[in-house]
């Protein structure tokens, strides 16, 4: 099974292709640029470093959020188009899982975090055992102290991984203490590996695919807003 | 005998989905839009945020009628074009990723059209263009006239320097509490009401072809304030004709004059307005004493977004050779004289 990975959905561009159980490439850059004019040269260029036709393709997987509201798009319409078009299946796989599944873990809880801009996280917990990944609490936005929280009721050792928890290592550490293991700079972004390996069990209907942004539209949340106010205004 | 040419198009630069075949760059073979209006109606305009993600939650659904729609695959396409700008950015981009990836899976040529090209190029599909030609395009984002001494190239000898048409006419409709989009209300609010309200028609200076519509906008926004303090009802069917004979009238005095100064064979109105009847009307009647001009105006489905109109300038863009790289972004700003 010859399969393609994208995950665009943080500033850093993963692809990877695997050829069964081998991971035949994988490629990284880590860079603030644009997604749209990048990640198709990037697939192409790879393709054909490997040797590999778009007709050759059985498989494509993408991470379908949580993370940049564009850059996750962006992959998911890449990977969900190519599917379609090739007649192969697709799966999508967390962004936030893949970077959890990327930590050199054995046994243990593990934190993947993306930062979502005023003191708020795109995050979830995962439980990594003998390569196997556990979801213990779903995706999403939180704000990190509410978050801390939450982790700490666990009463278990947490190990945060990802560039963008570096950015709240402080507030974290004050609030967890000792519980709190950081592994950002060694686990900074999703291997493509790990994504290759998530989306090996899975498949869906390539229509069907959709982003998972973790939260509502801000129109949507003020128009909420501003029709409960109404609500309460008119008892 | 020459091959035909089959181009699929895609167009997702507002809140339209779609996608369409067009066989020649004249005759539509499939033509689907999915419409977001609903979705945006309780915001009061278009959410480019909510825009993009219904992009990416129909565009298969809609590439998938289209074939199926045609009876053809794209292994029967030449190439694929799609909307690259001006547009939301955003929902930009989740047409021109999806047609990369169809590019790249059936290595076909990439090519990018500019929207209001597209715009222009719905009126083949109606009528072979005939050059040199001008035409009118009105929008919600656009009122130019657009001068075309051949195929592919575009010079625009007037635009608005303000409010596009069709922002003035959803501001008006605010202004009426009329419902999002204002534009078709006002239409036929004006078709019931007469020109009473005696405002301004906006020339600017001798000789321009550019527009201004800000004006026009305060003067019924004043009308209708100065209307409620004095505790007086107004007639909103007069406000509405009132308002649209004053852009209607300015509209088609520029075209016309435009028309014989550079002698053109043709006139293309383009653009969502061009739905407007009260135009439609007022152009038909000034042209029919100018026989040796053509009018050609679009049937309403062709003169709002679909993708019929992209595959059709993408055709000519396709028999020119020019294509695009897998590097093709989304351009906002986009200008139709340079793309
Ligand atoms: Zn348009």
């Amino acid at each position: 099974m010859k399969t393609l990975a994208i995950d665009t959905s943080t500033f850093t561009l993963s692809i990877g292709i695997a050829d069964g159980d081998v991971i035949v490439a994988e490629q990284v850059t880590n860079l603030k640029k644009n997604h749209s004019i990048r990640v198709m040269p990037a697939i192409q260029a790879l393709m054909e470093e490997v040797e590999l036709k778009p007709s050759d393709l059985e498989k494509i997987i993408v991470a379908n959020g949580p993370g940049s509201y564009t850059g996750v798009r962006i992959g998911v319409t890449i990977a969900k188009t190519l599917a379609w078009t090739l007649n192969i299946p697709i799966a999508a796989v967390s962004g936030l899982a893949s970077l959890a599944a990327s930590a050199p873990v054995i046994d243990g809880l593990v934190c993947p975090m993306f930062d979502a801009r005023r003191g708020q996280v795109f995050t979830g917990l995962y439980r990594l055992s003998n390569g196997v990944v556990e979801t213990i609490i779903e995706d999403r936005n939180v704000l990190v102290t509410d978050w801390c929280d939450e982790l700490l009721q666990r009463g278990e050792t947490v190990l945060f991984v990802g560039q963008e928890s570096i950015l709240h290592e402080p507030v974290i550490a004050e609030k967890m203490g000792d519980v709190a293991v950081f592994a950002g700079k060694a686990v900074p972004y999703t291997r493509p590996a790990a994504l290759l390996a998530l989306g090996s069990e899975t498949s869906s209907n390539p229509a069907e695919v959709v982003p998972n942004y973790a939260r509502l539209a801000e129109a949507e949340v003020k128009w909420m807003e501003a029709n409960e106010k109404k609500a309460k205004g008119d008892e | 005998m020459k091959k035909d040419t089959y181009i699929f198009g895609i167009e997702t630069s507002c809140d339209e989905t779609a996608a369409a075949i067009v066989k020649n760059g004249t005759e539509i073979v499939a033509n689907v839009v999915s419409s977001q209006i609903e979705s945006h109606k309780r915001f009061g305009g278009v959410v480019p945020e909510i825009a993009s993600r219904h992009h990416v939650e129909q565009i298969i659904a809609v590439f998938q009628e289209t074939l199926e729609q045609a009876g053809l695959t794209f292994k029967d396409m030449d190439a694929i074009a799609v909307t690259k700008g001006p547009g939301l950015v955003g929902a930009l981009l989740i047409g021109v990723n999806a047609a990369k990836a169809i590019a790249f899976a059936h290595q076909l040529p990439l090519i990018g059209v500019h929207h209001i090209a597209g715009h222009i190029y719905a009126n083949r599909l109606v009528k072979e263009m005939a050059f040199p030609l001008l035409s009118l395009v009105v929008s919600g984002g656009h009122t130019e006239i657009v001068y075309m001494a051949e195929h592919g190239s575009f010079k625009v000898i007037g635009e608005t320097r303000d409010d596009a048409a069709g922002e003035a006419y959803d501001k008006v409709a605010r202004t009426l509490h009329l419902p999002y989009p204002g534009g078709p209300h006002i239409d036929r609010l004006a078709a019931a009401g007469e020109d009473t309200y005696g405002l301004p028609r906006v020339r600017l200076e001798e000789g321009s072809y550019d527009f201004s519509f800000s004006g026009l906008k305060s003067a019924v926004i004043n009308t209708v304030h100065n209307a409620q303090q004095r505790g007086e009802e107004l007639v909103p069917e007069n406000l509405a004709a009132s308002f649209q004979a004053s852009v209607v009238e300015v509209l088609t005095e520029k075209t016309i004059r435009a028309a014989k100064e550079y002698c053109v064979e043709q006139v293309l109105l383009a653009g969502g307005v061009a739905a407007n009847e009260g135009l439609r009307a007022s152009l038909e009647k000034a042209f029919s004493d100018m026989p040796a001009t053509e009018l050609v105006i679009p049937p309403l489905s062709l003169c709002t977004d679909n993708a019929a109109m992209i595959a059709a300038a993408g055709t000519i863009l396709f028999e020119q050779g020019k294509k695009d790289g897998m590097d093709m972004n989304g351009h906002p700003g986009l200008d139709i004289e340079t793309f």
